[in-house]
């Protein structure tokens, strides 16, 4: 199969995890849309990686892989207080700094 | 020698620095330290005079370097005095007519509780005065010039009480200072040409300068001799000035302040011989102010008024001299040190009548003064036939010189200059004929004042006639002395230089033509206020009598052009500060708020539209990347 065909399905998981970022709401779907253009990134990674036949796209997928852990822990840590407080996940309601 | 010419400026300063800041203490001994001061300053000056007749030539020039004032570079201004024939000549006359005023201050000034302050004045305006006659370059001579501008705002503002005092001093110095920028120009534009200003190098390079520039400064140096000399166009404070106490009038006219034009243009003289253009416009000044003075003071009752037109009128004839060039600067001068003399004594003379009078100035109250005051009325009267140039008194050689003089410029010129002369020779006599029939002669009009207080004339106390006794005598031979074997010619030549004019009529010629125009003035005047009893209240009078009371119009004029002018002009300078300067100022800031009220509505706290701009930015970051690429 064609190596080019991961390109186009981690454009269009990027494209639906920003549009999933730009559209919904609720936070907990935001950070899942996160995750998937996370995500779409490392399949990209990975592409090329295997296109160039060296490693150092694999390598900087696990970066992202482990940085993408730490970002969970704590936007959730953030999200579940907000949630706490305002007994709401919508994201438009945590408009504060708004001047 | 040359030790002694800074004592010279020294003597009165200390004067005023003791006496203005003394306190009361010195309220009983004040006008005598003063004057002995004045004296000093008149005993270093002869001693000094005695010492420059001592030599000849070259060497009758001193130099005296005091310090370096403001050594900078290129820019040198040293504290350094220059004491030649014509610097002494000046000195000789303000020490000498300043003392003799002193003396008859401390009379005058008697039943003044302010006298400590007033001779702490006097001082500081000989001070003022000589260092600006003894100045080495045009710099330090400024110090002296603004000084007796100062001075003299103090003096003729010295019952600054009265409201109409206060103004006249406000308006001399004013004016005066119009003239002041002219120097402070001159001097700058010397100094960008010559690259200094003291007189030696400065007279030394005309030569190889711009004829233009030359022309600059010396009009910008006419403009400050117009001001400090009180010539058509900065005329008008003189008459005002006549609210100060009379001796100061008289320090004012004949020693200090009004000469030092005549001073200033005679010491450049090498400035403006090789600038014709100037020398035109400094003859047309003279002659336009000798008859604008004359005029005025014909139509004066105020005896100090009066007088001062006269002053101005003949000022009007040394600046007219000194604007013909080497033919008319010694006369110049030589009219300033003999109307030195009579002007003063006249000033005097008329302080001791309104001393005897309530202080009365109106001369349509005077009258028939002769018999209560003899001496004031001799020596009044010797000033006045000085001043009309009557034949054998002081007045007769200097200004008939004068009129020599202005016919030998040739030409056109010289007739019209001549003329104009002759003219105001013969208004001259009509009006101090005036002058003296209105005070001295025909029957008394004095009236009981507001008051009910009848006026006893009286004559003045000593300290008072001594002065104008002493000056009268000026008066009669000064004239005589100067022109004995050009005595005075001789000793001023070196400094100013002399060329004898060809002048197209006569002397013999010129004498005649003066005696017939004096005999019609003082006839005119005699048929006027002599035959017939003098009115008590003025007539109306002619549309020019009028116009001459009222100083010419010229405080209309210049209320007109320059008052409501300058006031138009700052109006619309502040409507155009207020529309154009404050409109860009208010329009940019009002812009950057509205431009940054908008801005702020992109701040609207949800993260979904911060994460398009995001998005949209880094999309837009990299399409600009991949189409620099692309170009590159």
């Amino acid at each position: 199969m064609n190596p080019v065909n991961y390109l186009y399905l981690s454009a269009l998981l990027f494209t639906i995890g920003a549009a999933g970022v730009l559209i919904r709401r609720n936070a907990i779907v935001v950070f899942m849309c996160v995750e998937l253009m996370l995500n779409a990134a490392n399949l990209a990674f990975v592409t090329f990686s295997r296109l160039h036949g060296n490693l150092d796209g694999q390598i900087i997928a696990f970066f992202t892989m482990v940085v993408a852990a730490a970002e969970v822990v704590v936007g959730l840590a953030i999200i579940v207080t907000i949630f706490r407080s305002r007994h709401s996940a919508s994201v438009d309601d945590a408009s504060l700094m708004k001047l | 020698m040359e030790n002694l010419i800074g004592l010279l400026v020294l003597a009165p300063l200390l004067g005023a620095g003791v006496l203005l800041t003394g306190g009361r203490r010195l309220d009983r001994t004040g006008h005598w330290i003063g004057t002995a001061l004045a004296a000093a300053s008149f005993v270093i000056g002869v001693v000094l005079f005695a010492g420059m007749l001592g030599r000849s030539g070259e060497g009758r020039t001193l130099q005296s370097h005091l310090f370096s004032w403001v050594p900078v570079g290129g820019f040198q201004a040293d504290v350094a005095f220059r004491l030649d024939q014509l610097s002494m000549t000046f000195v000789l006359l303000i020490t000498g007519v300043g003392t003799l005023i002193h003396i008859y201050s401390i009379g005058y000034m008697e039943h003044d509780e302010r006298r400590r302050r007033f001779f702490g004045y006097l001082n500081l305006f000989l001070a003022a005065m000589l260092l600006l006659v003894l100045a080495d370059n045009y710099l330090l001579l400024y110090v002296g010039w603004e000084g007796v501008g100062l001075a003299s705002y103090l003096l003729i503002g010295f019952w600054q009480h009265k409201p109409s005092a206060a103004t006249a001093a406000k308006k001399a110095f004013i004016v005066n200072r119009v003239g002041d920028v002219g120097l402070s120009i001159a001097i700058m534009l010397m100094f960008t040409t010559f690259g200094t200003f003291s007189f030696g190098p400065v007279f030394d390079a005309v030569s190889k300068a711009h004829t233009g520039i030359l022309t600059g400064i010396g009009f910008m140096l006419l403009l400050a001799a117009c001001g400090k000399s009180a010539q058509v166009p900065l005329q008008s404070w003189l008459g005002d000035a006549m609210e100060g106490p009379t001796p100061v009038s008289a320090l004012i006219h004949a020693a200090t302040m009004v000469t030092a034009g005549v001073y200033l243009i005679t010491r450049s003289g090498a400035i403006f011989n090789a600038a014709p253009d100037a020398q035109t416009a400094v003859v047309t000044v003279g002659a336009v102010t000798l008859l604008f003075g004359a005029i005025v003071g014909c139509a004066k009752d105020d005896i100090k008024k009066a007088l001062a037109g006269s002053t101005m009128s003949q000022i009007g004839y040394m600046i007219m001299a000194a604007g013909l060039g080497p033919i008319g600067y010694v006369f110049a001068i030589m009219h300033l040190v003999t109307h030195g003399f009579f002007k003063a004594g006249l000033f005097l003379g008329a302080g001791s009548v309104m001393h005897g009078m309530n202080d009365e100035v109106d001369m349509r109250k005077y009258g028939g003064l002769r018999k209560f005051m003899p001496v004031t009325f001799v020596t009044f009267g010797l000033g006045y036939l000085a001043i009309i140039g009557f034949p054998g008194l002081s007045g007769f050689f200097s200004k008939d010189k004068i009129i020599e003089a202005a016919f030998a410029k040739g030409g056109t010129e010289g007739w019209i200059l001549g003329g104009a002369a002759l003219l105001g020779a013969a208004i001259t006599a009509f009006y101090m004929t005036r002058v003296m029939l209105m005070t001295f002669f025909g029957e008394k009009r004095w009236e009981p004042d507001a008051e009910g207080h009848e006026p006893h004339p009286h004559e003045s106390p000593k300290s008072m006639t001594i002065p104008m006794i002493v000056l009268a005598f000026g008066s009669v031979f000064a004239g005589g002395l100067f022109s004995l074997n050009s005595s005075f010619l001789k000793w001023l030549e070196p400094v100013t230089g002399h060329a004898e004019g060809h002048s197209p009529v006569s002397a013999a010629t010129v004498t005649a033509g003066t005696m017939v125009v004096l005999v019609l003035g003082v006839g005119l005047a005699w048929l006027m206020y002599g035959r017939r009893p003098v009115p008590r209240t003025a007539p109306r009078g002619s549309l020019l009598t009028r116009a001459a009371r009222r100083d010419l119009l010229q405080d209309d004029f210049n209320h007109v052009v320059l008052v409501r002018g300058g006031e138009h002009l700052t109006r619309s300078l502040v409507y155009l500060d207020h529309s154009v300067v404050d409109g860009v100022v208010n329009g940019t800031a009002a812009s950057v708020g509205g431009l940054s009220g908008r801005m702020r509505r992109l701040q609207n706290g949800y993260v979904r539209s911060y994460a398009v701009s995001m998005l949209g930015g880094t999309a837009v970051l990299i399409a600009a990347t991949l189409l620099m690429r692309g170009v590159a």
